[in-house]
């Protein structure tokens, strides 16, 4: 019970935060506008989409890709905050409550995840403009692809948050992890194109299924059949919540 | 009597073999004002949060409230407050909500929970700031909601790790005030570092003076400045009649240049007794003995050191001209 109501303060706590800082929600809008708009719009005479959404709309092709760069980035540089925690020592408050370390690190999980689906949805309202027409299955599908993806990278932010001292040194790791998953995922082009050693590396990336699970959901043209991105990327999430509360037992106030 | 606090040749040695806590042991008793006095880097932060569970001891063992330190840290947890030294509540909250997320965190039942923040948050004067956020508060007050916060879940002890470092002389009046009526008012044991002497003298019932990750000396504040002797009268006397001075009360006699130094036990009372005979008196000066003279007698150095701060110099000043 006091874990419970320790998971809902923690939890709180963030929200409460990512209300007030109303400049972070603005700032994580901003570049998918730029990737949509302009990259988008720059690029959609150039590349023609072929296979199963032969004829597609380039914009519309890459909408769940920008939507899945939106949950990665904000979910993995979530894991400042866990810096930020230590360096304003509100994480010495935080590490002396009777919590197990497993609910204290859930606890910043949600926030995070809290944070990806708040930006989500307004990605998802821009999707209208591009011409994606939502079902409430549609929606609910993506929504666990969105939600397990966060849950992944809000983790593998804070593992990586747990063992750095300053935000400047979070931002140069993070940027090495954040932007190959980004490029490898397939979020701006079609898998089938590439030469092997190339689909080898996209079929590592996490972000991958997920990309491919959501285009497959909003816009039926997915390369792999939902039910694996599904359990691809839930064994990912779930191997990173594991090694994320063991990181948090282990971390130093 | 069961001690609420045991410690057994506790130990924490640093990477690079830095001993920051080199074999304590000691007990402290359940509702008893504890002291630690060092200067910064003696090991009085290492050991406080090895008792509160944050950092864990390279060796030995420790008992809160009867559950080892390691072994049963939940347990530990649930039963201390802690204030630390740097602030730690978050700045982007109110004060109210702060006092919310950590009553939560403690598991404080919903029926008792408002009713405590709001007492609590009265005791120390905060109620009229609550919602501000924290980030609008002085240092002082955030010291006070963070006292208001570390005894929201009633612990039987509370840690405070030098709570009135940084704070100007009108705001450590006002926690050392909201201190002395905790002991007061609850069964409440309180351990306190400083390296204030007079801190330790106003708030402790004992002190330990730690110096190198070692406890030198442990005694009431009262007898450890009784062992370096007691108050000196030091007077500058035209024609000192020294035979006049066989009393019970005069410790010891001691002429350097124009001064005689005479250890008086009690001065205050027997001032006028020693003025009227001990010839014709030109000055006089009593001067009290001060942790600081302690700690120097222990370790041959000065507790002096650490940051510079506003008004701690005339203080040590006002301390040694006596009363």
């Amino acid at each position: 019970m006091r874990e419970l109501s320790g998971l809902y303060a923690l939890w709180l706590r963030e929200f409460i935060v990512f209300t007030r800082e109303r400049s972070r929600i603005a700032s994580a809008l901003f570049t998918p506008l730029l990737w949509l708009f302009i990259f988008g719009t720059a690029l959609k005479t150039k590349v023609t989409v072929t296979g199963a959404g032969a004829g597609m709309d380039y914009r519309l092709f890459i909408f769940p890709g920008i939507l899945c760069m939106v949950v990665l980035f904000t979910s993995l540089f979530f894991g400042v905050y866990i810096v930020w925690d230590r360096k304003i020592d509100f994480l010495k408050e935080v590490m002396v409550a009777p919590l197990r370390r497993t609910t204290i690190f859930m606890g910043k999980v949600l926030g995070g995840m809290t944070d990806s689906i708040i930006e989500s949805v307004v990605i998802l309202g821009m999707g209208i403009f591009l011409g994606v027409s939502y079902t409430l299955s549609s929606l609910a599908t993506a929504y666990v692809f969105i939600i397990l993806l966060a849950v992944g990278m809000v983790s593998l932010g804070l593992i990586i948050g747990s063992r750095m001292e300053s935000p400047e040194g979070f931002g140069m790791v993070v940027s090495f992890v954040a932007f190959p998953m980004f490029f490898l995922s397939g979020a701006l082009y079609q898998v089938e194109d590439l030469p092997p050693w190339l689909t080898f590396l996209v079929y590592l990336d996490p972000v991958t299924y997920a990309v491919d699970g959501i285009r497959g959901a909003l816009l039926g043209i997915g390369r792999f059949p939902l039910a694996l991105d599904f359990a691809l990327l839930l064994l990912y999430a779930a191997a990173m919540v594991v090694a994320g509360s063991y990181s948090f037992r282990r971390m130093k106030v | 009597m069961r001690e609420t606090i045991r410690i057994e040749d506790l130990r924490k040695v640093y990477e690079g073999g830095i001993k920051a806590v080199d074999g304590v042991s000691l007990e402290i008793g359940r509702g008893e004002v504890f002291g630690l006095l060092g200067p910064n880097g003696a090991g009085k932060t290492t050991l406080l949060h090895m008792l509160a569970t944050l950092i864990r001891p390279t060796s030995g063992s420790a008992w809160v409230n009867g559950y080892h330190i390691v072994r049963e840290a939940h347990k530990v947890r649930q039963s201390i407050g802690i204030v630390f030294q740097d602030p730690s509540s978050d700045d982007l909250l109110t004060g109210y909500e702060n006092m919310k997320l950590h009553a939560l965190m403690y598991g404080v039942p919903r029926d008792v929970l408002e009713d405590r923040i709001s007492r609590l948050l009265r005791l120390v004067e905060m109620e009229e700031r609550a919602h501000d956020l924290v980030r609008h508060y002085s240092g002082g007050m955030r010291r006070r909601l963070e006292l208001a916060r570390g005894l929201l879940h009633s612990p039987r002890v509370l840690f405070l790790d030098e709570p009135t470092l940084g704070l100007d002389p009108g705001s450590r009046e006002h926690v050392w005030g909201y201190i002395q009526d905790l002991v007061k008012e609850r069964d409440l044991s309180i351990i306190i570092t400083t390296h204030y002497m007079e801190e330790a003298e106003r708030l402790c019932d004992r002190v330990a003076i730690i110096d190198m990750g070692r406890i030198v000396a442990l005694d009431t504040p009262a007898k450890l400045k009784e062992r370096v002797g007691g108050e000196v009268l030091k007077l500058k006397i035209r024609n000192p009649r020294l035979d006049r001075l066989k009393k019970g009360y005069i410790k010891k006699v001691e002429t350097k240049g124009d001064y005689l130094y005479l250890t008086v036990e009690d001065a205050g009372k027997h001032l006028q007794e020693i003025l009227a005979e001990v010839g014709e008196v030109e000055s006089v000066e009593l001067r009290t003995p001060t942790l600081n003279d302690v700690f120097l007698h222990y370790t041959g150095r000065e507790i002096r050191e650490g940051p510079p701060e506003g008004g701690y110099g005339t203080r040590i000043i006002r301390a040694r001209a006596g009363r």
